[in-house]
């Protein structure tokens, strides 16, 4: 008898425990008679801390990167883009930035955003994708150039010669991004400015087409015309602001980018930003398969 | 006989006005293009060739179709086309003008064009284009030049002597016309990043159109312009009557490859593109203005009409609908965005045309600097036609 009500006291006590276990939860639960002070101390946990890197604006690391990159000879650069596609606002920012900096006029673009509107109400979404250049590895607008005005340059980017291209716009026919348009010679105030202030308005914007603009570190002042001064009249594309990097500034579209969503740097040095994030399962490229290897990747 | 060359009548000062209107207003659009480059032509950053480069593979293809033409005599010795070989010769330098002026003014920067002589990059299909063209130039000028050494011959050894030079110039010539217009065709076939181009068919269905849209030419001025209509005129219209069946047959048997071949399963990258050739809102470009009176109505004019006539309709019809094939090669490879979403990217339009848009109908202007072409190319053929014996009293006979 004794035993048998051993027994039911030692059930009572296990299945109570039970119970109040899936009561309580979480919540530690002692068997009666077990009962006694925690002998654990709770500390409150260390204040949370963030590495100075860590805190510091990717513009300044990139910077870093461009200077360390800048200090080698140039065919041992390889510049690159990582673009995440996830913190782009779509706010067109890196396109207008590209726009003043190469002061570009009506009908060249470098650097559109691409704008999607995806999926039905009430699940709906927009995508953005930026498409600069890719500086491809094989670019496929080369070797169709039927006076070798376009090459790519030891640091990998796709450069064009103003002034030898006869403007057939065949490579632009063979990019598969869209990625190079054509100077027409139109300006901004074509048909603009009108009325009282028109006169005023014409002389500002004159000015402003007159400027030059620096592409692969050279003067050029476009001018129409019967014999059109380049770059009218020639097919043009992004540069990834070459001008600028060789001065060691950060391409344009970079610095002007709010989402700080596009980063840039030498992908031939492991240490460098760009090749941190391209190393990331979540990097894709454009068109793949069709073997141009692109130097601008997509974190998706 | 009595030769014709500039009838008078009616048709004729009807034909004289046309063409004054034709050179005014084509005249007026090539001043412009002069003056302010391509600010009126529809084209755009995304639609980069448009009608001009249509043009001009318009007119290359009249000429190495004519020039063909013309091999048959001199390398094959086709008796039956021998009264038409040097008018064909001369209507292949016509044309290469003509196609050469054309993408001239294409150009961007028409002033740089001798860049493709003094540094060429052979990599590129146009740059051998070019080069091929100067040198099939050259052959078709010395060519001629032989042709009429061969007509003031005064003795036999003298005549065999120039037969032998003008064999050897065609033959010469036949795979160089090959070549370059293959080449053509290669141009828009090598170009991997446009999936309706980039098929190995182009560059033989580039040469079939060619010979077609040449020959047709060739038997359209033979058929109404020829000075002596005679049994030995009938005679040559028949048979070029034939070759042009002949060739429109084999010319829809490969335009039959290129459609089916993408399209048959209803699925994949060119069967969307295709079907916006076949049914999109250009569809009547290819079902009237091609199939309709560029394949049915010239093969039922072939087959069943009576007389040079109906040949030379037959054949004017071709050459004149063979614009609407070359205007579907060019254009639709270039409408669709190569990026999904692109078309909804930054643009900005300036009147009158938006060049961030893959909209593209040729401009009025367009057509304007195509027709001035056209006006010089048939001043150049009618001054050539009244004073190069092109036609001899020989041949007529």
């Amino acid at each position: 008898m004794a035993n048998e009500d051993s027994r039911r006291a030692f059930l009572e006590k296990v299945a109570s425990t039970v119970f109040a276990g899936m009561v309580l939860g979480g919540a530690e639960v002692k068997a009666e008679g077990s009962a006694r002070a925690p002998d654990v101390v709770l500390t409150p946990p260390p204040p949370f801390k963030i590495s100075s890197e860590a805190q510091e604006d990717v513009l300044v690391r990139m910077q870093r990167d461009l200077e360390r990159a800048l200090k080698k000879p140039i065919e041992e650069r390889k510049w690159g883009m990582v673009i995440d596609t996830r913190k782009c606002v779509g706010c067109s920012s890196c396109t207008v930035g590209c726009v003043m900096e190469n002061k570009l006029p009506p009908g060249v673009v470098y650097r559109p955003v691409i704008d999607l509107e995806v999926g039905t109400y009430p699940n709906v979404d927009r995508r953005f994708l930026p498409r600069p250049c890719m500086q491809c590895e094989n670019p496929p607008c080369v070797p169709v150039c039927p006076v070798g005005a376009t090459w790519k340059r030891k640091d990998g980017i796709v450069e064009i010669d103003y002034d030898a291209c006869i403007g057939c716009r065949y490579c632009i026919t063979a990019c598969p991004y869209s990625a190079r348009t054509f100077d027409f010679g139109e300006n901004w105030t074509d048909d603009a400015a009108s009325g009282q202030d028109g006169a005023l308005a014409l002389e500002t914007g004159r000015a402003y087409e007159e400027l030059a603009n620096f592409e692969y570190g050279e003067v050029w002042k476009r001018h129409e015309g019967p014999i059109p001064q380049s770059p009218v009249g020639n097919a043009r594309k992004c540069t990834f602001c070459i001008h600028r990097v060789e001065k060691g500034m950060l391409p344009m579209c970079v610095t002007t980018c709010i989402g700080r969503a596009t980063f840039f740097g030498d992908l031939n040095d492991p240490e460098s930003l760009v090749s941190e994030l391209i190393a990331r399962n979540n990097a894709v490229r454009l068109k793949e398969e069709l073997g141009t290897e692109p130097k601008v990747y997509y974190l998706v | 006989m009595v030769e014709r060359k500039h009838p008078n009548g009616l048709l004729s000062v009807l034909g004289w006005i046309v063409w004054l209107a034709l050179f005014i207003w084509g005249g007026w659009g090539i001043l412009e293009r002069l003056l302010y480059g391509h600010r009126f032509a529809a084209y755009s950053s995304y639609v980069p060739w448009g009608h001009w480069v249509a043009a001009y593979i318009y007119f290359i293809g009249l000429s190495a179709g004519a020039f063909l033409l013309s091999s048959l005599v001199y390398v094959f010795g086709v008796r039956q086309l021998e009264r038409i070989a040097k008018l064909s010769l001369f209507t292949a330098i016509v044309t290469l003008i003509m196609a050469l002026m054309q993408i001239w003014f294409d150009l961007g920067h028409l002033e740089r064009f001798y860049f493709v002589y003094l540094r060429p990059n052979f990599h590129s299909m146009m740059a051998w284009m070019v080069w091929l063209y100067t040198a099939y130039f050259l052959l078709l000028v010395f060519e001629l030049y032989y042709a009429f050494k061969k007509d003031g011959a005064k003795d036999p050894a003298e005549l065999a002597r120039y037969k032998k030079i003008l064999a050897w110039l065609g033959g010469i010539g036949i795979p160089l016309a090959v070549a370059f217009h293959g080449g053509v065709g290669a141009l828009f076939a090598t170009v991997i990043a446009r999936d309706l181009w980039h098929t190995p068919i182009y560059p033989i269905l580039f040469l079939t159109g060619a010979l077609l849209s040449g020959g047709a030419l060739m038997t359209m001025v033979v058929a109404y312009f020829w000075p002596a209509r005679g049994e030995a005129w009938r005679e040559t219209v028949t048979y070029l009557g034939k070759v042009v069946l002949a060739l429109v047959a084999f010319d829809f048997l490969l335009e039959w490859a290129e459609y089916s071949i993408p399209m048959w399963y209803g699925v994949g990258a060119e069967y969307q593109k295709l079907m916006y050739v076949l049914f999109g809102p250009y569809w009547w470009n290819f079902w009237i203005i091609h199939f309709l009176f560029g394949v049915l109505v010239p093969v039922a004019l072939l087959v069943w009409g009576r007389g040079p006539g109906a040949v030379g309709l037959a054949s004017l019809l071709v050459v004149v609908t063979f614009f609407a094939v070359r205007l579907n090669l060019v254009i639709p490879g270039l409408v669709f965005p190569e990026l999904r979403g692109l078309e909804h990217s930054y643009t900005d339009p300036t009147l009158p045309f938006n060049r961030l848009s893959f909209d593209y109908v040729p401009s009025l202007f367009e057509w304007q600097v195509f027709f001035g072409v056209i006006a010089v190319g048939i001043a150049l053929f009618y001054l050539g036609y009244r004073y190069l014996p092109l036609v001899t009293q020989k041949e007529v006979a």
